[in-house]
């Protein structure tokens, strides 16, 4: 059951082959097979160094990685940078949120895709559009936010993670990736959250999430992936484990 | 000036939205004198000056005043773009020095005076671009490079002139300095033309959002592609371009290249940006504000003459205001 697949399935949005990284002498990943299908909650686990992080920032083109393939949407290692990731359609929701305290909320959303008007070189923002687009962008999750014109600074954190995830899915993603998206909420904030992932699953948004919180990965997730000391020790559907399971073999209890 | 006008009452809108309880509590709170310290201590200067010398509100006087705050208004909205990306440039003046040099011997060796200002605006804005490329690229600190730059910048042009100032006697220039539309003479019509320009760059285009998130939290821009290096290049070449500008309208002021640096403009274009309210850890600012503060200082400076305060008392009063715009800007929030 926990046995790691070798070959991805054929409605795998992404997936990558033979990972490796290593920075300098320290050897992040080796040889890490993964994927996450279409429309799907995928889980990556795993204890702080495990590798997680990494991972998912080689698949995002934040790092390149050492060695390995990477499959995207049918194309084989798609991009070398966050951009080229972003326009193929990979959003990430970094764990420090990439938001911008002092722009405001629709500054935020629409931050390096901007709606501009005007011809060659003299385009000028067109704010009116970013800031109903903002509104709108809002609604369809229903993400209570004061103002859009309002700074990002003087939200909470449970609105700034709605925002950062909002912009993730605003720019039309394929696939989000979110780091931890809940580790510094608090109860409430936190299953607004879940709801609001829960709700991207509805709209057949593919996801993949990084946790450390097993109770939540197994109340949102399909498919768990556990990493530890820079591999892939298992995955599972997250319907047939449990948690006492997946702390097993997060730990190393269980091969 | 419509276009300030319109950002600052946007600004209160927002800030009224900002779960303010009323204007009126909006307007005692620190952060507003903070953010608006340059203004506020405009006006408090004219008031002063006015009634301790009433030739200082006479329109001589004030066109004069405008006149001689231009050079300075334009090298502190160059600066103002490098503090917003939360750098500095310390080889501003000497950027000047430099480009006045070449402004003087390029038309001395017989190129016309617009083919002479343009080489000197490449000049200057090639060093800023080099700066850029060196703080980023290099990842040395801003303020080494610059300071570095300072140094070399100005033995160049030492170099280049022999230590001999050139005259330039040329007609256009000549206009330049001394015409006027009403009590605005060109110099200063020409540094808000460079206010305008720079206002509509940063808040009215790709770019200007781009130069706040690298300025406001350069990690997050990072990771949403925006290329942050070349963003923090363009202000370092902005502000070498304003260096250019600015040596230009020097050359014109006192008809020729003079081989000296006028460490007083750097510290003074710093100031500007400081009581205009831009924050120095980046992302937060406003062109109104250096402008303000640019003429601000240079009130100072007219005033103090007026009332036959010795020279020598100016850097004094200067550098208390500074101190004094810091330390209300604790409270900026």
């Amino acid at each position: 059951m926990s046995a790691v697949p070798n070959e991805a399935p054929a409605d795998a949005i992404l997936s990558c082959q033979g990972l490796g990284k290593q920075f300098g002498a320290v050897r992040a990943l080796s040889d890490v097979s993964f994927f996450a299908r279409k429309g799907e909650v995928t889980a990556v686990i795993g204890d702080n160094g495990a590798g997680k992080s990494t991972l998912i920032r080689c698949l995002v083109g934040v790092h390149r990685p050492s060695e390995g393939v990477i499959r995207f949407d049918g194309q084989d290692n798609p991009f070398a940078t966050p951009d080229e990731a972003r326009k193929a359609g990979i959003e990430t929701v970094h764990q420090n949120l990439a938001l911008v305290d002092e722009l405001t909320v629709a500054q935020n959303l629409y931050l390096n895709r901007e709606i501009v008007r005007g011809i060659g070189p003299f385009r000028f923002l067109d704010r009116r559009a970013m800031n109903r687009g903002a509104q709108v962008m809002l609604e369809r999750l229903s993400i209570n936010v004061p103002a859009v014109k309002q700074r990002v600074r003087r939200l909470s954190g449970g609105q700034r993670q709605a925002i950062s995830i909002c912009r993730a899915v605003g720019a039309g993603a394929k696939l989000v990736v979110m780091d931890e998206p809940t580790a510094a909420l608090g109860v409430q904030e936190t299953a607004n959250v879940e709801t609001l992932i829960r709700r991207l699953k509805d709209e057949h948004v593919s996801v993949i999430l990084i946790s450390h919180n097993f109770d939540q990965v197994r109340r949102l997730a399909d498919q768990v992936w556990v990493m530890r000391a820079g591999r892939v020790v298992a995955s599972v559907r997250a319907a047939e484990t449990s948690g006492n399971e997946l702390v097993a073999l997060v730990t190393g209890a269980k091969q | 000036m419509n276009t300030p006008s319109r950002s600052s009452t946007v600004e209160a809108r927002s800030k009224a939205e900002g779960r303010r309880p009323s204007r009126a509590a909006a307007v005692l709170s620190p952060s507003f004198w903070a953010d608006w310290a340059s203004a506020v201590g405009l006006v408090g200067l004219v008031i002063v000056f006015s009634i301790l010398q009433p030739v200082f509100l006479t329109a001589p006087n004030i066109q004069a005043l405008l006149v001689a705050a231009a050079i300075l208004i334009v090298l502190s909205i160059g600066q103002t773009f490098v503090v917003m990306t939360a750098g500095i440039d310390l080889s501003l003046a000497a950027l000047v020095m430099l480009g006045a040099i070449v402004l003087g011997l390029t038309h001395e060796a017989g190129y016309g005076i617009f083919a002479s200002c343009v080489l000197a605006v490449i000049v200057t804005s090639g060093l800023g671009f080099l700066n850029g490329l060196l703080i980023t690229a290099g990842k040395i600190p801003d303020f080494v490079v610059t300071l570095g730059t300072l140094s070399a910048v100005t033995g160049l042009a030492l170099i280049l002139s022999g230590g001999e100032p050139t005259m330039v006697g040329d007609t256009f220039l000549l206009r330049l300095a001394s015409g006027s539309i009403g009590i605005f003479g060109y110099p200063f019509l020409v540094a808000v033309a460079v206010a305008l320009v720079s206002h509509i760059v940063l808040y009215h285009t790709r770019f200007g959002v781009h130069l706040l998130a690298t300025g406001g939290q350069q990690e997050s821009a990072r990771q949403l592609g925006i290329r942050t290096g070349r963003v923090r290049i363009a202000a370092y070449t902005i502000s070498g371009l304003c260096g250019g500008i600015a040596a230009i309208l020097l050359v014109a002021r006192i008809g020729s290249a003079e081989p000296t640096i006028n460490t007083n403009l750097l510290l003074n274009s710093v100031a500007a940006v400081v009581l205009g309210g831009v924050s120095l850890f980046g992302g937060r600012g406003s062109i109104l504000g250096p402008l303000l503060g640019a003429v601000m200082l240079t009130t100072l400076v007219n005033g103090l003459t007026l009332l036959s305060v010795s020279a020598f008392y100016q850097p004094l009063a200067v550098g208390f205001i500074v101190v004094l715009a810091a330390l209300i800007m604790r409270y900026q929030k």
